[in-house]
């Protein structure tokens, strides 16, 4: 799965510049984290037509890029992000970052993160019962 | 000294030294005979003004040694300007030389107020940087008692200052202040302290900074101005008049010039500052242009002494800045951020001023290529910038990553540097 990534400058108004012109273009959040440093921020999110709203907010003046993650559909009750991140430890994979969200439909969990050998990882999941998924289910 | 008299030694010594600089400088013969000039043709003082400048590129494109006048095994010791290699200025000191300059740093120390009773804490940097050992060896010579700590460690400094009953203490003007506010933060109480005289220079600084030391502080502030180029510290102090540097000039000849037509400006009148030097050995210059703005004033101080004074100096013809002391040119930095991949060359230099100490942030902008969805890519980025600009300028900075375009672009000359220090007055 594609999730776009957009670098924010540390200051007010910038997380606002990205989410008001997705309002415009109406273009529907997936999912969204966003990582912050002291100096800087990383807002990640999926939306549902990743290459042409990247590429609409490079033409914008955004500093906006792709990433292949993996996502995957979990158990909506204790232990459910567990046992996913369970099998990939055990097979030593580490994982750079992972966001989580309840969807509404289907009461499914959902988990997007980024390990650096998607291959291996996907490969891995699948092999336990648990297979990753191409968009998110609206 | 009468003026008749001090220019009779100054035009004699100054006869002297154009005679060396002709046959010992490769460079500056080289621009005489360009200009064609006959340096045993120079008769009086006003006929130094028939001869070439020089510049601080003359003395950079002479390294290392090549603005060293003297054969090596006579230099005993050298110093260089803040810098690296390519930038960096070089100077020579024979026996002699280091002699003058301790005498000279004597003088301003003298000058100053300081006598052989007073323990002097000696808190500017030690090594190539000519402040610590220029004012290290005047205080010697003065017969004080020296207390060599060099800069940094605002804590044992502190301690130092009271446990040993420092009375003068050098650095320059944001250390002093940085010092009284750490001092306040630790409830110091000064009034058991012998401290009451502070000099200070490598910076310029403000009446209103005086003040504010003034105010954090037991001591009565002193200016003092020097360049390696022409010495190091001890080129000119003020004395207790407080109205203007007297500028040694039996060692070092002042003019003040336009420096946009190189004319010589009457007395008073404000330009770039130049000197010539007449009793240096090592590295004499000729003319040397200072790139600081100041105004030269020969009425008879106040305090009796009959030597030039100079206004002190606030800004600079250049785009040289004066970090902590140390001189830091936008190209530097420019050219440190040009080498680093994934940067785009829009940059902007923010200086403020923090607890009265001058910071320095660097903002770039991130690429689209080198941006990373990875947090920990972006900061290594920027620390690898920060590290290579320590490097360059021997100075910590601090590297903000922006997103593209948020640095303004301007229709020609950009503006790269943004001062927020507290703007320093004039006189």
């Amino acid at each position: 799965m594609k999730q776009i990534s957009v670098f924010l400058e540390n200051r007010p108004g910038s997380l606002y510049a990205v989410l008001a012109k997705l309002r415009e273009w109406n273009i529907n959040l997936r999912a969204l984290a966003l990582a912050d440093t002291a100096e800087f921020g990383v807002l990640r999110f999926i939306v549902e037509n990743p290459e042409a709203t990247a590429e609409k907010l490079k033409q914008e003046g955004f500093t906006a890029t792709l990433t292949e993650v993996l996502a995957a559909g979990v158990e909506d009750r204790p232990g459910g992000l567990c046992a996913v991140v369970e099998v990939l430890t055990n097979e030593g994979i580490s994982i750079e970052y992972l966001y989580a969200f309840v969807s509404p439909y289907g009461g499914k969990a959902y988990v997007v993160f980024r390990v650096e050998d998607l291959e291996k990882a996907r490969e891995i999941l699948e092999k336990h019962g648990i297979p990753t998924i191409e968009t998110i289910p609206v | 000294m009468p003026r008749e008299a001090l220019e009779k030694i100054q035009l004699n010594r100054l006869k002297k030294v154009l005679v060396r600089a002709y046959h010992n400088l490769p460079y500056y013969r080289k621009k005489l005979d360009e200009a064609g000039i006959n340096v045993y043709e120079v008769n009086t003082l006003e006929d130094l003004r028939k001869l070439p400048f020089t510049t601080k590129d003359d003395l950079r494109k002479a390294y290392p040694f090549g603005a060293i006048a003297e054969p090596m095994h006579n230099i005993v010791r050298i110093h260089s300007s803040s810098g690296t290699t390519g930038v960096a200025t070089v100077v020579g000191y024979t026996a002699r030389d280091i002699e003058i300059w301790s005498e000279l740093m004597a003088r301003t120390l003298a000058g100053c107020g300081a006598t052989e009773e007073d323990v002097i804490q000696v808190a500017f940097g030690y090594g190539l940087f000519t402040g610590g050992l220029g004012v290290h060896y005047g205080a010697e010579k003065l017969k004080a008692t020296v207390v060599p700590m060099s800069v940094g460690n605002t804590l044992r400094q502190i301690q130092i200052l009271r446990d040993f009953g420092i009375s003068v203490l050098c650095c320059t003007p944001s250390f002093a202040l940085y010092l009284a506010e750490v001092a306040r933060e630790n409830n110091v109480d000064w009034s058991k302290s012998r401290l009451r005289l502070g000099i200070f220079g490598a910076e310029p600084w403000s009446e209103e900074m005086r003040a504010e030391i003034e105010k954090k502080l037991p001591i009565k502030a002193f200016d003092i101005y020097g360049l390696s180029e022409v010495i190091g510290p001890g080129v000119a102090f003020e004395c207790e008049e407080r109205n203007g540097l007297h500028i040694s000039e039996d060692h070092f000849l002042p003019e003040v010039i336009d420096p946009q037509t190189g004319k010589v400006l009457p007395e008073g009148e404000v330009g770039e500052l130049v000197f010539t030097t007449l009793t240096k050995e090592g590295t004499p210059v000729i003319r040397y242009r200072t790139g600081d703005i100041s105004a030269l004033y020969y009425e008879t101080c106040r305090c009796g002494r009959t030597m030039v004074r100079m206004r002190r100096v606030a800004s600079r013809t250049d785009d040289m800045l004066i970090i902590r002391g140390v001189n830091v040119y936008p190209s530097q930095i420019e050219s440190v951020i040009l080498s680093v991949d994934g940067v785009e060359p829009y940059y902007q230099i923010v200086l403020t001023r923090e607890n009265y100490l001058d910071k320095i942030a660097v903002h770039v902008e991130v690429s689209p290529q080198v941006f990373s969805d990875e947090v920990k890519v972006l900061e290594k980025l920027k620390k690898q910038i920060e590290e290579k600009l320590k490097a360059e300028l021997n100075l910590s900075c601090e590297v903000k990553l922006l997103e593209p375009k948020s640095i303004t672009r301007s229709e020609g000359k950009a503006k790269r540097v943004i001062d927020l220090r507290k703007k320093e007055g004039v006189q």
